[in-house]
């Protein structure tokens, strides 16, 4: 094994990290601002890749043009979702909370099941395609593109979250919900704001997924595993943990494929997950 | 001990989680009605429904004895139906032995993987424990996909045997053997935990559920506790495994230790009412045959009605009735007997 062929595996995985490192981010911030894990998470993905392909399928939309029809589509829908079911069991027992976006991952994907049948369908001929060779290491530009724009998405997320008053409210709302509620930040419109936000990253990572991955309805379970695996890792409700802990995913899922055997993929980042909640439950940039 | 004793008056008033005159006879006669049915020659689907409700409400239990006794919340409880199948069905496809001894074992490795799992698992809280049985469920999936002395993810075919139905667990010619047996194993359950319930071991894990900080400090040993908690239900489900192994003959990964049944026996709870002895039944009885009659009329064409309206239901639920369907009986029965 030449020293090329790991270089190719953590590029990959570098570029499959940041993927996940905006998703991750987005069930981040819904659980720093409620403590509500979002298992719906992987198939509001789904969503948002169905929608791409849609738009491309329907109206010949470009996957890169029908980002930002895809964001307003996805915020409005998680507006939608925190109005119609996460207001209402806000006070309710974890189980509860689980419960509910447990039904609401297994309704999205039955509805997708309906809709849209099982089947496999991918976006032909979108404009960007191709790869680029460097010194022998492939990278395609689909996956290079979509990096990209997944760290400009987290960068802008960031500087949201830091920079701008609104932000501010955000993070205030979620260090302490009664003691911003005193300082007059409406705490329900942020719990919709950070849904809005939640579910933007998603679109996001989902039309540039769309680019150059399978849609079908199932698509968004590993995606949301690994989600939580870097939400874990990174600590839950930290933003820029979920960046590292992205990344780290990505690489563990390709090296330790190239170096064990590529069909325990799965299971690397798991044990990941495993030691980490273990050794370290606050995860590496955890607050608590 | 203030805390204690208040837990105590408070599961003696529960209504449903102890009998009085009445409702004892009410259920003897449910019970001996359901033991004769058989007789009145019903429909096979009808019996296929009811086995399948026992089943269901069997497996939920278990999960229900986890959440509603120590408060964890597993979402991979299929890896002990899957455990039980494999059981029951490898030592008869590869040995001969009888799925009667296959039950006992797949119980054994059951409880011998809850207390690997549940010693390093249990000491994590809420949301973390919940996400790593999770993945844990999900692993035993990969690994039995590609174990190839379990025949990888084509699964194990359960040789046919017809010269001893009782010995090979197999009935050919009717169901209602299979009916009796998922019978005999959903009242032996349900009498168990309604006897963990009254017993000092299930005050105690109640105790902690409720409030850990205060049962630790009274000397009980909170993570053994869950971790008994954890074997307990860990031996409910394993049967249940081997029974619908040996009913459909066929044992493969992605259905035996699918994320979908952890789901579902959590939604079967969570419908019917966490923590309540009832709930699995309630849950399970209005859950199992939405799925099983849509399956009748819009077919298994991966068109999933069923789910959809699952999680409907779940969802209302969470939002209208977080404390379950059961949660509507005890009312009245309370009322009553104010009444009185």
């Amino acid at each position: 094994m030449t020293s090329q062929v790991i270089i190719q595996a953590i590029i990959s995985g570098i570029l499959m990290g940041l993927i996940y490192a905006l998703i991750a981010a987005g069930l981040s911030l819904i659980f720093g601002l409620m403590e509500i894990v979002n298992f719906a998470h992987g198939d509001h993905l789904m969503i948002s890749m169905f929608s791409t392909f849609w738009f491309w399928m329907l109206f010949g939309i470009d996957p890169i043009f029908s980002i930002p029809l895809t964001i307003i589509l996805m915020a409005f829908l998680g507006v939608f979702t925190h109005y119609f079911i996460i207001r209402k069991i806000l006070n309710s027992t974890m189980l509860i909370q689980i419960c509910a976006t447990f039904g609401l991952a297994v309704t999205i994907r039955a509805l997708a099941q309906f809709f849209f049948t099982p089947d496999f369908r991918t976006i032909k001929n979108p404009i960007i395609q191709g790869k680029l060779e460097i010194y022998g290491i492939f990278i395609g530009y689909p996956q290079l593109f979509a990096s990209f724009i997944c760290l400009f998405a987290f960068i802008l997320l960031y500087l949201f979250v830091t920079k701008t008053e609104t932000g501010t409210a955000l993070q205030a709302t979620s260090q302490d919900r009664q003691a911003a509620e005193i300082l007059g930040i409406p705490s329900n419109k942020m719990f919709a704001l950070g849904w809005a936000i939640g579910l933007s990253c998603v679109a996001v990572a989902g039309s540039m997924l769309s680019n150059y991955y399978y849609v079908f309805p199932d698509v968004g379970v590993n995606f949301s595993l690994f989600a939580f695996v870097a939400v874990a890792l990174g600590g839950f409700g930290s933003i820029n943990g979920s960046l590292i802990a992205g990344v780290i995913i990505g690489i563990v899922e390709s090296v330790g494929g190239l170096l064990i055997d590529p069909s325990y993929k799965l299971l690397y980042v798991f044990a990941v997950y495993l030691l980490v909640v273990i050794l370290r439950p606050q995860g590496i940039f955890g607050r608590y | 001990m203030n805390l204690i004793s208040k837990e105590l008056l408070q599961a003696k008033n529960e209504p449903l989680n102890y009998f009085n005159k009445n409702s004892l006879i009410i259920i003897g006669l449910v019970v001996l009605g359901l033991f004769l049915y058989p007789f009145i020659s019903p429909s096979k689907f009808a019996l296929h429904l009811l086995m399948m409700i026992f089943m269901h409400a069997v497996m939920s239990q278990s999960w229900n004895v986890l959440a509603g006794f120590s408060g964890q919340i597993s979402l991979g409880h299929a890896i002990f139906f899957g455990i039980g199948a494999y059981a029951s069905g490898y030592f008869y496809t590869k040995f001969q032995i009888t799925p009667w001894v296959g039950i006992i074992i797949g119980i054994a490795i059951s409880a011998f993987v809850a207390l690997l799992i549940g010693i390093p698992m249990l000491r994590l809280k809420g949301h973390y424990f919940a996400i790593a049985t999770l993945l844990i469920g999900i692993s035993f999936q990969v690994i039995f996909q590609r174990w190839s002395e379990v025949g990888g993810s084509a699964g194990l075919y359960v040789p046919i045997n017809r010269d001893s139905p009782w010995l090979s667990m197999q009935f050919h010619k009717s169901k209602v053997s299979y009916y009796y047996i998922t019978l005999v194993f959903f009242i032996i359950t349900f009498f168990l935990v309604w006897l963990l319930n009254r017993s000092k071991l299930g005050y105690r894990l109640k105790a902690i559920r409720d409030q850990s900080e205060a049962a630790s400090s009274l000397g009980i040993h909170v993570s053994k506790y869950k971790v008994i908690a954890f074997i307990i239900s860990a031996m409910i489900m394993a049967p249940m495994g081997s029974i619908y192994a040996q009913y459909v003959l066929i044992i493969d990964p992605n259905n035996t230790f699918s994320v979908d049944i952890s789901i579902l026996v959590l939604l079967i709870s969570v419908m019917g009412g966490v923590g309540n002895i009832w709930g699995p039944i309630i849950g399970s009885s209005i859950l199992i045959p939405i799925s099983e009659f849509s399956r009748i009329y819009f077919g298994g064409t991966g068109r999933s009605i069923d789910l959809i309206i699952y999680g409907i239901l779940i969802i209302s639920i969470c939002i209208f009735r977080p404390s379950g369907i059961v949660s509507l009986i005890p009312k009245s029965f309370r009322e009553r007997e104010k009444a009185k």
